[in-house]
């Protein structure tokens, strides 16, 4: 059975990271499994870790009262999912659904945290490969916001 | 031969398809007004009068140019688009066309080929989409990329579900928001680029979506390393005249009616950029 470490090393979010720091942030990682419909976390939980997808697909969704869910972004292998547990106040702000069987690795944040703090190099590597995704999920959100599907004709 | 004809021909309704709540598709069989064929190609538009109302210019989204048959989809949200998405089977409507500039198919031959669609601007690539499994060794790889607003949003979802089980045919669907029903992706059209299989240095992309969007996916394409000179939009400008007389589409240094409203993604970029255009 191949450690966390060797399978780490396969996911696209530590391509090209020194092996240094794969083994450094390898040991706040488990791997945890979701079933179809299982949540990884609800709206107001503690967000304490943070993970990386490594098969499945997981539905971020929003509720209100009287609605059903809404989902307004499915994450997928490769992806990240539960920045929250980065920045304070470390809480999760939407409920994350597995749509399908889904493998993580699950990171422990305080952990995560306390290595990027102590080795500032692995905490700008992380930081680095942190923001790409963010900033696409902000652009997402943008063209979403826009609505620009609604209109035109051609 | 119908191009550049300054006046409409008197087509009844044939058929109407409900596609979505704004959304319908109606059919026109042109022997049943005595005409000759359009003879459109995949990309161009005709101008559809409703009597009374107004002309607007929509883009052929199907039929064969073999037969007398065309298919307009059109999106109530206008006078004009409200009144034609009203008509019944049997209404007439004016129509002149077909105009503009089409879909380089031809150019494509020997590329991998990216169809990306938003919203829809899946309307005016549905014929290429029709052309591409039929001459399939023309081409490498081929691949949709369809985005919309909602899953109940999604245009010609009978057909999407063939495409989808059409051999060697890549497709892929995104919506901005869902319900728990939905199992397919949700998140903006740019993301699929990364899910599919084709060779960025020899591939050909046709696009047509809002402006922001295929700005965006152009961009995203460009990172990807597909040569801009090979992306392909088609654009959507106020279409009067539709022979490039009036200029209410003037866009720069071109008329989207006449010039387009296909045109190469590096011809206009730089112009797309500004918004007092």
């Amino acid at each position: 059975m191949k450690k966390i470490e060797e399978l780490l090393r396969e996911h696209p979010f530590v391509q090209n990271l020194e092996e240094e720091i794969v083994a450094i942030i390898s040991g706040c990682a488990k791997n945890v499994v979701y079933q179809s419909d299982g949540y990884v976390f609800r709206e107001g939980d503690p967000a304490d870790r943070f993970f990386l997808i490594r098969h499945g697909t997981v539905a971020l969704e929003m509720t209100a009262p009287g609605r059903e869910p809404l989902t307004f972004l499915t994450v997928k292998g490769g992806e990240i999912l539960g920045a929250s547990s980065l920045a304070p106040p470390y809480r999760c702000s939407f409920d994350a659904r597995a749509v399908e069987l889904t493998r993580t690795f699950a990171f422990d944040a305080r952990c995560f945290r306390e290595k990027c703090e102590a080795d500032h190099s692995v905490g700008y590597a992380m930081l680095k490969r942190f923001m790409p995704p963010l900033i696409e999920r902000l652009q997402t959100a943008r063209f979403q916001c826009a609505d620009l599907y609604g209109g035109g004709n051609r | 031969m119908l191009a550049d004809s300054p006046t409409p021909r008197f087509v009844p309704v044939a058929r109407r398809i409900q596609e979505t709540g704004d959304v319908v598709t109606l059919e026109f069989l042109f022997e049943s007004a005595g005409d000759s064929s359009p003879q459109f190609r995949p990309g161009q538009f005709n101008m559809l009068y409703a009597f009374g109302v107004g002309e607007i210019p929509i883009s052929v989204s199907g039929g064969s140019v073999d037969t007398k048959r065309v298919l307009h989809t059109i999106r109530a949200v206008g006078a004009v688009s409200t009144a034609l998405a009203k008509l019944k089977r049997h209404d007439l409507v004016g129509i002149r066309g077909p105009f503009g500039k089409s879909w380089p198919l031809l150019d494509a031959g020997g590329f991998d080929v990216v169809v990306i669609a938003g919203g829809i601007g899946l309307a005016p690539l549905r014929p290429v989409i029709h052309h591409l499994p039929g001459h399939r060794k023309c081409y490498g790889r081929i691949a949709l990329l369809y985005g919309a607003r909602a899953p109940e949003e999604l245009l010609y979802r009978r057909e999407l579900d063939q495409w989808r089980c059409t051999p060697d045919f890549q497709v892929r669907v995104t919506v901005d928001r869902a319900g728990k029903d939905w199992l397919g992706d949700v998140g903006i059209v740019t993301k699929m680029l990364s899910k599919i299989r084709v060779d960025p240095a020899d591939t050909l992309v046709m696009m047509c979506g809002p402006e922001p969007m295929m700005r965006l996916t152009a961009q995203t394409l460009e990172d990807f390393g597909v040569d801009s000179t090979r992306t392909f939009v088609s654009m959507e400008r106020n279409m009067k005249c539709a022979t490039g007389t009036c200029g209410h589409c003037q866009f720069g240094p071109h008329f989207v009616c006449k010039d387009g409203p296909v045109f190469a993604y590096h011809e206009i970029a730089d112009i797309l950029k500004q918004r007092e255009i």
